[in-house]
């Protein structure tokens, strides 16, 4: 038993080494640029650059478009498969996984094909057409998160009962969708969103190749060209990362608990 | 005669080649309560899915006080509803919950305010409005379901099941409550269970269903002690099945092992000859010699086991075995397994199953 405890513990600390020995790099990195003195220079000049600010709001607004593009297709979808079309839930899961298979690049280029603006749909002839498939080429990136998110949300609750109780006391799908459903996946949905969030910061693929001023084409233009500040821009990046999923966890503290599962 | 207040005609219900309820029909009266008895399968709850609107009928109607309502969606029918998995709506109070229904109709809040308290005093759970369902028992929550279902005054109360999720103390008092809640409001409803005890105590017409259809509706008593059919005589209470054979039907003799009960009267349309399925309940059976039992057989008794109160008795005749209770008297022990023992009925009691 004390071997295997031994064992244990050499596994956990060269996994934890494995981890944190890079981020510990990094940041002992950015904080360099003063010579001779640890500072946080790099970070002021990364945070009082009007690219920054102007690619980190730009990034964020496509990311609560994409959260609220996502919850709109996600939520009704994800409830009418649990209700009605329970046999068509494989194909959907399959669906909602391929973009983990197909690389960003590819479905990016399939859009400038289609959207280009001699095409029937020029979603690319016009900068707020672009803004809006770059917001829907997200919110499929970040599909797999939020369908499983909400599915599982979906999971904990008698999605059936509790919407033939609300039918029977006369509501419709509107009041059964926003009074009983979604408040009871609420937490779910925003774990969903969050991932969202932190795939939407980071992504460089598509905003790149759609010429757009996100935030993490802004990461590698300045990892290009500068020494100190693409370290500080890393360590700033994961922990907004690192914050979106702390709030996650916090969340789902308040998540409804079921009547027949109380604990 | 006055018109039902719920009437199902000619109902049928299939699923693909299934068919799970076949020409179903029933009248209710105004106030009645009226539960669906059956083991699992036979179609009780997709009767009671097709009258809240859940299921729509393959053909046959349903009319609820002279209005036709068999095409009309679940939340046109002005129905309550109780669950057997009470279906509470987690992220709500107990307040919010019976006033849901209210709030979805348009109450103004002060009014539904009030009906909720009166509800909350009905249930005898005045305190507990601030609660969530997840800090109340499974009687409490069915308690919550069950007011929330009445508090828009629907016309119909329909109950799936509310006692099967409940420990057997609670499901007891429970159903005395909804019983006497049902009384109070003169509410038409109907119960559905596979309890035949629940059926029997709380039911003013029992409708048996068996295979899709109903085998027999009437009162508790007439369904106990009338069964219509071999299924309901053996779906509901204990029963003793002898098989005998008649010997004269004229005179009503018949042969049960080697010994011969009269049952003039009763074999109606049977001949000499023809083998029967008698059935006695074991109330219906004394130990030894009767006044006023006119039948009789012998037998050697099988098997004995003290309960208590009551001593349950299994006595063998021929190939057949007899069960009975007799009361427990301090001042007579009980019979021993292997001694020659007779037993008595009014032939009366005796059931024949075609």
């Amino acid at each position: 038993m004390k071997g295997g405890r031994f064992w244990a513990w050499v596994v956990f600390i060269l996994g934890a080494a494995y981890f944190f020995i890079p981020l510990i790099a990094t940041v002992e990195f950015s904080m360099r640029m003063r010579r001779g003195a640890y500072s946080f220079d790099a970070y002021q000049i990364v945070l009082g650059d009007p690219r920054f600010q102007a690619t980190f709001m730009y990034s964020v607004i496509a990311a609560i478009f994409t959260i609220i593009l996502g919850v709109l297709i996600v939520v009704p979808a994800a409830y009418w498969i649990r209700l009605r079309l329970p046999q068509i839930r494989p194909i959907v899961e399959f669906i909602t996984l391929l973009p983990l298979v197909i690389p960003a690049i590819v479905i990016v280029f399939g859009y400038i094909r289609m959207y280009g603006s001699n095409s029937p749909l020029p979603f690319l002839g016009s900068d707020t057409g672009t803004n809006a498939l770059l917001v829907i080429g997200y919110a499929t990136l970040a599909l797999p998160y939020m369908y499983r998110a909400v599915d599982t949300g979906l999971r904990t609750i008698d999605v059936r009962t509790l919407t033939e109780a609300a039918q029977i006391l006369g509501a419709g799908w509107g009041t059964i969708i926003t009074r009983v459903i979604l408040p009871n996946v609420l937490i779910a949905v925003l774990s969903g969103a969050f991932l969202t969030f932190a795939i939407v910061i980071g992504e460089f693929t598509m905003a790149s190749l759609l010429n757009r001023p996100a935030f993490g084409p802004y990461l590698q233009n300045i990892g290009a060209n500068r020494a100190y500040e693409p370290a500080a821009l890393a360590i700033i990046a994961f922990v907004i990362t690192w914050g979106c999923m702390s709030l996650i966890q916090i969340l789902s503290r308040f998540a409804p608990r079921s009547a027949n599962r109380p604990n | 005669m006055a018109d039902p207040f719920l009437s199902i005609q000619h109902v049928r219900k299939s699923f693909g080649a299934t068919t799970v309820v076949q020409d179903f029909n029933l009248d209710v009266e105004p106030g009645e309560f009226v539960s669906f008895l059956g083991p699992s399968g036979c179609g009780k709850t997709t009767v009671l899915r097709m009258v809240a609107g859940f299921e729509e009928p393959s053909a046959g109607k349903i009319v609820v006080a002279g209005k036709d309502i068999t095409r009309l969606k679940p939340n046109q029918r002005n129905v309550g509803m109780v669950f057997q998995a009470y279906a509470l709506f987690p992220n709500l109070t107990v307040a919010q919950n019976i006033a849901f229904g209210l709030k979805v109709a348009g109450m103004p809040k002060a009014d539904a305010d009030r009906r909720v308290a009166e509800m909350l005093d009905i249930i005898k759970l005045p305190q507990m409005g601030d609660r969530y369902p997840y800090q109340l028992s499974g009687g409490q929550q069915q308690r919550i379901a069950l007011a929330r279902a009445i508090a828009p005054k629907p016309k119909l109360l329909l109950l799936d099941e509310p006692l099967s999720a409940l420990d057997a103390k609670v499901r007891v008092s429970l159903r005395e409550e909804i019983r006497s809640i049902q009384k109070k409001l003169g509410i038409t409803t109907i119960f559905v269970t596979h309890d035949q005890e629940e059926a029997l105590s709380i039911s003013d017409r029992i409708a048996v269903m068996y295979g899709g259809k109903a085998e027999q509706v009437g009162t508790p008593f007439e369904i106990y002690n009338r069964p219509a059919t071999k299924f309901v005589a053996n779906f509901v209470g204990t029963l003793n099945v002898l098989e005998g054979k008649v010997t004269d039907a004229a005179s009503g003799k018949v042969q049960v092992n080697t010994q011969e009960v009269s049952l003039k009267g009763k074999l109606n349309g049977s001949k000499s000859g023809d083998t029967l399925s008698l059935a006695l309940r074991p109330e219906a059976i004394s130990l030894g010699r009767q006044p006023g039992r006119d039948s009789s057989l012998s037998g050697e008794i099988s098997e004995v086991h003290f309960l208590g109160s009551v001593i349950r008795v299994r006595v063998g005749i021929g190939g057949n075995t007899v069960s009975l209770d007799t009361f427990n008297s301090p001042a007579t022990p009980p019979p021993a397994v292997g001694e020659k023992a007779e037993i008595s009925f009014s032939s009366g009691d005796m059931l024949v199953l075609h």
